[in-house]
């Protein structure tokens, strides 16, 4: 059986005020959520999330497959896992898999990672919205997280006991490519699942030996916001032990939301605490896990500003509802008088992959000049396929010019972008992407995130961008 | 290994130039007959007395038909070139070394773009199926990248640098103002310039040359032959021509305020030519000002002023018409308009004017009547840290 030995998360920068869809619609809102930014995608925010759990990774767990889940794949027919498996510059030897439609496969892929026989990666990854002005939109949330097994430990949580309840019926659905969600009156949908939920809880607390009273922490989350309220006070366990679903802040990010609440608790919960993790999704699971004191050891050496709470703290609020509308397809603005981009050529993407996703520079072997992208000839000395290469994707920059694209095809003009010089040698100039165009300077740091660039045709054009490095992480 | 030259070898007898602006009556075939048939006349020859042709368009045409076709040529060479923005000087330049070898004894170089038929604005260019990684960037926010660099290098604050940006569009519409060959003919006050629309980083739409369609043309013929066709032929002194290694957008040794390609092209052609001292030789120089960050950095690249000082120079006036060192007295890509096979040749036909002294009276510079003849031109293709460059003096008198 494998533990959990990392996790990480991703909170995209945007927060939409949920008055600001008030103000628009005559509706009611309070609070934000969080928001994708026009150029990512479930795909782009899980190699994020996993970016960051592999980071604080115990060294030597070698991941043996990806499972991906998502409520909204960037592709079908094709593996989504396949390009965060590329970012990660993973061993072609480690399987990538997909499970995608909806938000109990998060059970799923934390189940089947438990008790899979190699380090499995989970990656956790949704956008979540609806039609204007509707509850699922300023309900919703965009984020990802991403858990890693292993079985040697050492373990951030002891497993305790699990409980499931499953059922078949019709609360919240959707046609593969709507854009929304439809469902069904909101007070049946409490009637299906309390008491799922009860016999869940039940048979989880029993097969962990440990009352109610036991509970330190108690997590419920799901897809039906009214049962999670009823379910959280059902439950028996003392108020203080109801854990804040931050669903006021980032919104429901469906099937990532159970994982960032536990990631979220993990980055101040004490070694020796019970938690009561339930997920109201087409039925209802509840696991009851107890933190280690290996949490503690982990989460002091993580790389500062990687919690939720950080990720958090970094958003910016002044998103308004127009532009979020134009990021989710829902506005269909004039573009600039501008050719539309181009897609990448499939040849191309595959002969260059390494570059693409894994982001490699090589390294002249004679006299150690980085080349982004690789190059066969050194610039500097001339020698030809002398060349090393090495993972730029987490090494940090710095600003050496920079410009502000007014002209530039973008779904969020203006296009911001910059030549940055990596630590240690290397030049690339590239978009920047969660930016404010105004605070842009030479010298500003950076560090590299994975985007989807563009999309035409049906082909995403994933590629790396800078963004400036967040006060956490200076 | 030093490129040897032709100076004084061959000599461009006869130019034509149309206007450069928006033809929406006119296609690319239209314009390459107005100036092809405009150089004919001026070098008093038929296309017959033509023995090649080279032709620059980037994307107004394909293979030497674009030319042999509206000209109804009979049988003769033609070769279409492409080299970017520079490539209207590339045909110049083919067309020069054609001659000087002896293949032929007449030449045409013509350059022509027809880029107002696109339908979008700013120029479009197509590039071959890729990894779809390099970042779509427009022209200007390629320039401007100069900008800020500039600043921070030589401590020159952004408001001021913002003047002496608007001082480089101002006098080269204040020189298109007077040129009827112009896309831009009138002047444009300052505080227009400074409060144009920003298109990208600190240029505004008055930052950024003119899009436009345009066709010129020369013929060339041996240095010995040249007073056959007219008594004031145009001496060819240098020729140079650079591609880079585009080292300057992988390497962060390059600090983004200079052309390291405009360096080494305009070095090869001062020796070539035995200029030693630009600013004190040349009459005057047209250089590509595509953005006015471009023209202020290539002062300093062409040798025109110290490095660091050319925003000063700018201020004070140094390049204007009446200035020390003219620059772009026909009112340079921002006035005159780019459209790019012409561009290059367009340089060539202002410094044709100016050294044989058939400029309009309101646009002559004073240097030629106090004895200057060499003029300078520079041409450029790509963006900073990737370019190709070129650079060309030509005179009104062989070497003695």
């Amino acid at each position: 059986m494998n533990v959990i030995v990392s996790y990480g998360t991703y909170i995209p920068y945007w927060r939409l005020d949920r008055s600001k869809i008030g103000e628009a619609m005559g509706t009611f809102g309070q609070g934000t959520r969080a928001v994708a930014s026009y150029d990512e995608d479930t795909t782009t925010m899980g190699v994020e999330a996993a970016r960051a759990c592999l980071a604080a990774a115990p060294e030597g767990v070698k991941v043996g497959q990806v499972l991906f889940v998502t409520t909204e794949p960037a592709y079908l027919d094709k593996t989504n896992a396949t390009a965060i498996h590329a970012a990660l510059d993973l061993d072609p030897g480690a399987a990538a898999f997909d499970m995608i439609g909806s938000v109990n496969s998060a059970n799923g892929a934390m189940a089947f990672a438990t008790f899979a026989a190699m380090p499995t990666l989970v990656v956790l990854s949704d956008l979540r919205t609806g039609l204007p002005g509707g509850a699922d939109e300023a309900g919703g949330g965009d984020g990802a997280a991403a858990f890693l097994y292993a079985p040697d430990g050492p373990a951030l949580l002891e497993f305790l006991g699990l409980g499931v309840s499953t059922a078949e019926f019709l609360d919240r659905y959707r046609q593969p490519g709507d854009d929304h969600s439809r469902l069904w009156e909101e007070r049946f949908g409490e009637h299906a699942y309390t008491p799922l939920a009860e016999q869940a809880v039940a048979e989880a607390l029993k097969s962990a030996g440990v009352g109610p009273a036991d509970v330190d922490y108690a997590i419920v989350t799901g897809v039906h916001p009214r049962a999670v309220r009823v379910v959280a006070k059902s439950l028996g366990v003392g108020k203080e032990a109801l854990v804040d679903d931050r669903t006021a802040v980032i919104g429901n990010t469906g099937a990532a939301h159970s994982a960032i609440v536990l990631a979220d608790l993990l980055d101040r919960a004490e070694p020796g605490k019970t938690i009561l993790r339930v997920t109201l999704a087409d039925g209802a699971i509840a696991t009851v896990v107890r933190t280690t004191d290996a949490l503690v050891d982990w989460r002091s050496g993580r790389a500062s500003g990687s919690s939720v709470a950080d990720q958090i703290a970094a958003g910016r609020t002044d998103l308004s509802y127009p532009k979020f509308l134009t990021w989710r397809g829902q506005l269909d603005r004039e573009p600039p008088r501008r050719p539309d981009p181009t897609a990448p050529v499939a040849p191309a993407s595959l002969r260059k992959e390494p570059w693409k996703f894994a982001f490699h520079a090589s390294r002249c072997e004679e006299c150690g000049t980085r080349h982004l992208p690789p190059a066969r000839v050194c610039v500097k000395c001339g020698a030809v396929d002398r060349m090393g290469e090495e993972r730029l994707a987490e090494t940090t920059a710095t600003i050496a010019t920079y410009t502000v694209d007014r002209l530039a095809f973008s779904l969020s003009p203006p296009v911001v972008a910059a030549v940055v010089d990596f630590d240690g040698g290397g030049r690339f100039r590239c978009e920047m992407t969660d930016v404010d165009p105004d605070s842009v300077a030479i010298g500003n740091r950076v560090g590299m995130t994975f985007r989807k660039i563009s999309t035409v045709n049906g082909v995403h054009n994933y590629f790396w961008k800078a963004r400036p490095l967040t006060e956490g992480e200076k | 290994m030093a490129s040897k030259g032709i100076r004084d070898r061959v000599a461009i007898v006869g130019m034509g130039c149309t206007q450069f602006g928006e033809h929406w009556d006119k296609g690319a075939e239209d314009l390459l007959v107005d100036s092809a048939t405009a150089a004919f006349d001026s070098a008093g020859v038929t296309k017959d007395d033509v023995d090649a042709f080279w032709l620059g368009t980037m994307g107004s045409g394909i293979s030497g038909l674009t030319l042999s076709r509206p000209l109804k040529l009979d049988y003769k060479p033609v070769t279409r070139l492409e080299n970017m923005c520079a490539t209207g000087s590339e045909a110049f330049r083919n067309a020069c070394y054609a001659v000087a070898s002896g293949a032929v004894d007449t030449a045409m170089a013509i350059g022509v773009e027809k880029l107002k038929d696109s339908g979008f604005s700013g120029l479009v260019v197509s590039r071959p199926p890729d990894d779809g990684s390099a970042a779509e960037l427009s022209a200007p926010a390629l320039f401007s990248l100069l900008a800020p660099a500039y600043s921070k290098k030589y401590g020159v604050d952004k408001d001021e640098l913002k003047n002496v940006l608007t001082r480089i569009a101002w006098k080269n519409h204040k020189n298109g103002a007077v040129n009827p060959r112009a896309q831009f003919r009138r002047e444009v006050p300052m505080e227009t310039i400074a409060a144009s629309p920003i298109m990208a980083g600190q240029l505004g739409i008055f930052d950024c040359s003119g899009v436009s369609d345009g066709s010129a043309a020369a013929v060339i013929v041996r240095a010995e032959d040249a007073h056959r066709y007219t008594d004031k032929p145009i001496y060819v002194k240098g020729l140079s021509f650079v591609a880079g290694p585009a080292a300057g957008a992988i390497d962060p040794d390059y600090d983004y305020t200079t052309f390291t390609e405009v360096v080494r092209a305009a070095e090869d052609a001062y020796q070539q030519a035995g200029v030693e001292d630009p600013r004190a030789q040349l009459a005057m120089a047209e250089v590509h000002d595509c953005f006015t960050p471009t023209e202020l950095v290539l002062m300093e690249d062409l040798g025109f002023a110290e490095r660091g000082t050319a925003w000063k120079e700018v201020l004070a006036g140094t390049f204007d018409l009446d200035g020390d060192l003219p620059v772009n007295p026909d009112g340079g890509l921002k006035a005159f308009g780019h459209p790019i096979g012409a561009s290059g040749l367009r340089m060539l036909f202002e410094c044709w004017l100016q050294l044989r002294g058939e400029a309009p009276p309101e646009r002559t510079i004073k240097s030629i009547a106090a004895g200057k003849k060499l003029a300078l031109t520079h041409n450029l293709g790509g963006s900073p840290g990737e370019c190709v460059s070129f650079v060309s003096v030509v005179g009104s008198e062989p070497s003695a």
